[in-house]
């Protein structure tokens, strides 16, 4: 058989806010098909909602991102894996993923989350207050969509408020797309650094917050490791930062570029959670990066994957899936959207779901009606959207009020 | 209608209890899902139905 790969991966866009033309074509014509990476390897795209669900349920495939054949979406990517590094959830199969997910489950339950939605409201409120003292115009992404995660996140597992600029600071450059490798490293290090001696600190008596509680609770079932907890306070940290600031932008920007949409919330903020699973559909900025490594031959749409193999399931196209949602281009936020993938699906779906459903929907609330003359600075075709990342958002959002 | 939860293969993203809470808890201690009310009817059998096509790990299922 001749192995033909009609596309190169990543594919342009040419919308803001819609994939890559070409995403239809695949699903439509060849829906599990071959793709060119950009290191000169293949892979499969699975691209239709039941395929990518499939991929994303099964044991089949592996999430381990240090391994060697792992599919690799930046060229020169594998050369920086350290498969001895301590592992975190995200990389980790079974059986030794169930287990370190559910140890920490508890401190992202519906109802855990509940409580902490007066600290989240103070947290908005004092970023937008920041905000309106600014000048204008005033960039958005750096006075509410970049602090507002990281601060909630640091609140969450404790960390001292004198140390929010540092983990601001560093956690900017590790997220960073531009930000050169050894320099990457280097804050990476050194947040992790800081999180095995705030853990130290936090260990003769364990506080109330959640890497206090993470303590006991490993301690009592005897798998404490500090390290192994500062990888899961790092991964905590990093996870939901720059995913959630980049909704915060996006669904701002279609807020305003959909006066009858935001009428809706703004008339009854009840709806704004639904309107928050159709921004996490529409913009699904977590794409590619639901990549795995088949362990074990399967089929999938019709097409027999092999154990080696990479895959890539698009979870923009699944979102954009006729077959899943009915005129998938189309923003609507009546629509119910909570079948979509933009959280991933299956055992490594986003653990920070929930908070993140939270942050996005106390912020449109808050925004909207306490800046209602809020609107872009630039013409959308002028903003910086980050067509050269993994996680798909804006690098500025410059407003007036 | 009959509840029947797989709670091996729950991976605790609590969509069941955003959809009702009346029907749906998780356990404080791993997050997995703890049913309040395994044969609902009415408004509630709707619901279940809602949550089992929501669970992102298809941990739910239902008997009619
Ligand atoms: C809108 C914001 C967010 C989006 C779109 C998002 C998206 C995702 C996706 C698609 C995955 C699955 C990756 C895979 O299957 O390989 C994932 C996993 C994960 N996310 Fe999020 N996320 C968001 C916010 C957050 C927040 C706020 C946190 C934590 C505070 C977080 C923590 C995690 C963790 C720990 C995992 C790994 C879970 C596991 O492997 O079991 N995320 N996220
Ligand atoms: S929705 Fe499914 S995976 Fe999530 S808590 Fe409920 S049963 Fe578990």
């Amino acid at each position: 058989m001749t192995i033909v790969e009609n596309h190169e991966f990543p594919m342009a866009r040419t919308c803001p806010f819609a994939p890559p033309p070409a995403y239809e074509e695949i699903r439509e014509e060849e829906p599990v098909s071959r793709v060119r990476l950009p290191d000169g390897e293949w892979a499969w795209v699975v691209s239709r909602h039941e395929d990518v669900r499939t991929v994303l349920n099964d044991r089949r495939f592996s999430a381990d991102r240090q391994h060697p054949d792992f599919p690799q979406l930046v060229k020169g990517e594998a050369a920086s894996r350290r498969p001895d590094e301590e592992r975190t959830l995200i990389t980790m199969d079974a059986p030794e993923h169930g287990p370190a997910r559910k140890a920490v489950l508890g401190e992202f339950t519906v109802r855990r989350l509940e409580a902490l939605r007066p600290r989240i409201q103070e947290i908005v409120d004092g970023q937008i207050d920041a905000l309106l003292a600014g000048p204008q115009p005033g960039d958005l992404v750096d006075s509410l969509s970049l602090p507002v995660p990281s601060l909630v996140i640091c609140e969450m597992l404790g960390v001292p408020y004198a140390d929010h600029e540092f983990f601001q600071e560093h956690t900017v450059k590790v997220i960073k797309q531009s930000t050169p490798p050894e320099e990457r490293w280097a804050a990476t290090k050194a947040i992790q650094g800081y999180m095995a001696d705030l853990i130290a600190e936090k260990e003769d008596n364990p506080p109330e917050d959640l890497l206090g509680r993470q303590i006991v609770k490993l301690r009592e079932n005897g798998t404490y490791r500090r390290t192994a907890l500062a990888g899961m306070g790092f991964l905590l940290l990093v996870a939901g930062h720059e995913t959630t600031a980049n909704m915060i932008s996006l669904s701002t920007v279609a807020f305003l570029r959909n006066p009858e949409q935001l009428a809706m919330i703004k008339a009854d903020p009840g709806k704004t959670l639904n309107a928050v699973e159709e921004m996490l559909r529409y913009f699904t900025i977590i794409d590619a990066a639901t990549a795995r490594l088949c362990v074990e031959d399967i089929e999938v749409g019709g097409q027999l994957i092999r154990a080696g193999e990479g895959v890539l399931a698009l979870g923009y196209s699944a979102n954009r899936d006729p077959r899943a949602f009915e005129n998938p281009d189309e923003l609507d936020i009546e629509r119910g959207a909570r079948h979509h993938v933009a959280f991933g699906f299956g055992p490594h779906q986003c653990l920070g779901q929930n908070l993140a459903r939270m942050e996005l929907q106390i912020v449109f609330n808050t925004l909207f009606r306490r800046v209602p003359s809020l609107e872009l600075a630039v013409d959308v075709d002028e903003l910086p959207f980050k067509d050269d990342a993994n996680i798909y958002g804006l690098y500025q959002l410059p407003v007036t009020w | 209608m009959k509840i029947i939860v797989d709670t091996g293969k729950c991976v605790g993203a609590g969509q069941c209890v955003l959809t009702e809470p009346a029907l749906f808890d998780q356990s404080k201690d791993d997050g997995t899902i703890i049913v309040l009310n395994e044969t609902p009817d009415g408004e509630l059998a709707e619901k279940a139905r809602e949550a089992a096509h929501v669970c992102p790990s298809q941990a739910l299922s239902l008997e009619e």
